[in-house]
């Protein structure tokens, strides 16, 4: 049996030898567990860590939601493009390129408000008239222009570029909502508002 | 003269800074690698061939040595440099064209940081042929391949904070890879199940935004300059130190007759 200084629970022990004081132990300190299997010691530890792990837990959770803004100063994903008027047929229009990325063009049968994203890496890609075609200068996917505006044809661009969705607001003025998109692998380039009919 | 200077190193000033005497005694060169906050991660032995710079090319050294002209030059930049949308470009045409040693600081600091990908590249290359990755150094393999990622991504967000139009697209072309994370990005694999949009997933915590902008500079900044280099600064340290737990820079095997 361990001699042990502060354990009066074995009171076992023979009084008339004088006790010899073995040195202190470095040796974990009794573990009596009781009905809860937890003694004192042990459930201040657990409930030190329980805390700490939550504190850990909800403040990791608190920073990812910190890294994610509620509120992002972007141009507006919708925008008017001015009167149909001011455009002429056969118009690949820059005016809101730099703001927006989107090229009004006006052809024959309409307008189609085209995505300056490039389906590769997503730089923007440059109005060749000359050469008919929008270039990108990142890694050179080339895209047709007249007559159908978009397809792919050279570089690593894997897909046409996108159109977007096409109407008129109320005042007469071309509305563009960058947000609706229309892919041509998917077929929806055919869809009504790909396209604004008019003569 | 003689009487006086040994006087003054008698006392406590003197003998608090030198805290041993300078004879060149084994025990006095242990003592003064022990001493020293800079070299404590540096054995106070290694054996001959690990002097062999044809063995170790000196690369990992040659790393650590440029990380800290990268963070001097750099803490010298941050003097100009301020990291906002209107400000950025400005600051740095000013630092290249006006401030005093500025292009010599930026140059110091954009060929350093080209230079240290290449070395870390080297180091590594030297490691493989050498076997050096093999037990017991495995871990610190991998903890080399962590400061691998860490330098590219120092790099990479030190491309962006010129804020002209290579960077810009630079890193719009980089983050946009980063639409087809796995799990975390709204194009790859298991994104969209997962619920990711281009509003919530991985990319727009880079961005901060979803498109290239004014607080993709902040960020990009905060984590070139504060986050990055303390978390790489943490594991160099494990590096150092476990290059000395292993039994140093790798070689023969001394236990052997031969040798
Ligand atoms: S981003 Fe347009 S070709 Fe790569």
């Amino acid at each position: 049996m361990k001699v042990s200084e502060t354990s009066d629970v074995t009171p076992k022990q023979s009084s008339s030898q004088p006790t010899i004081r073995k040195p202190k132990q470095d040796r974990p300190p009794d573990d009596d567990r009781g009905t809860w299997k937890l003694n004192r010691r042990n459930f201040l530890s657990l409930s030190g860590w329980i805390a700490f792990f939550i504190f850990l837990f909800t403040s990791t959770l608190g920073a990812l939601r910190f890294m994610f803004p509620r509120v992002t100063y972007e141009p507006p994903s919708t925008f008017k493009a001015g009167y149909p008027e001011d455009y002429i047929i056969g118009e690949v229009s820059e005016k809101y390129k730099d703001q927006y990325r989107v090229w009004i063009i006006r052809n024959a049968e309409g307008f189609i408000a085209l995505s300056a994203i490039c389906t590769h890496l997503g730089c923007t890609p440059r109005y060749l008239a000359s050469e008919n075609k929008f270039k990108c200068p990142c890694h050179g996917s080339g895209f047709r222009s007249d007559p159908d505006f978009g397809i792919n044809f050279e570089g690593p661009a894997p897909r046409p570029l996108e159109r977007l969705k096409i109407s008129l607001a109320e005042d007469g003025q071309i509305l563009v909502d960058r947000n609706i998109k229309f892919r041509y692998e998917l077929g929806d380039w055919t869809k009504p508002e790909a396209l604004l009919k008019r003569g | 003269m003689g009487k006086l200077k040994e006087k003054f190193q008698q006392t406590e000033v003197y003998k608090s800074i030198f805290r041993h005497s300078y004879q060149d005694t084994s025990r006095n060169r242990a003592l003064q690698i022990l001493d020293n906050v800079f070299l404590h991660l540096h054995p106070v032995r290694i054996s001959r061939h690990a002097t062999n710079v044809g063995y170790t090319w000196g690369m990992g050294g040659i790393t650590f040595l440029l990380f800290l002209v990268l963070t001097i030059t750099g803490v010298i930049l941050m003097f100009y440099y301020r990291p906002a949308a209107e400000y950025a470009y400005e600051d740095m045409k000013y630092l290249m064209n006006d401030v005093p040693f500025g292009p010599l600081m930026r140059n110091m600091h954009r060929w350093g940081a080209h230079a240290m990908v290449i070395t870390v590249m080297l180091h590594m290359f030297r490691v493989f042929l050498t076997g050096s990755y093999k037990p017991p150094r495995q871990f610190n393999w991998g903890v080399g391949v962590i400061l691998l990622v860490l330098t590219f991504l120092l790099s990479f967000t030190g491309y962006l904070l010129p804020w002209d139009q290579l960077a810009i697209w630079a890193v719009t072309v980089g983050t946009n890879m980063a639409r087809a994370t796995p799990l975390l990005g709204h194009e790859g694999p298991f994104g969209p199940e997962l619920g990711m949009q281009i509003n919530n997933d991985i990319r727009f915590i880079l961005l901060g935004g979803t498109q290239v902008g004014p607080p993709t500079l902040l960020r990009f900044y905060v984590g070139h300059c504060i986050f990055l280099p303390i978390v790489a600064a943490i594991f160099m340290a494990v590096h150092f130190w476990r290059i000395r737990k292993d039994g140093g820079i790798s070689g023969p095997d001394t236990t052997k007759k031969e040798f």
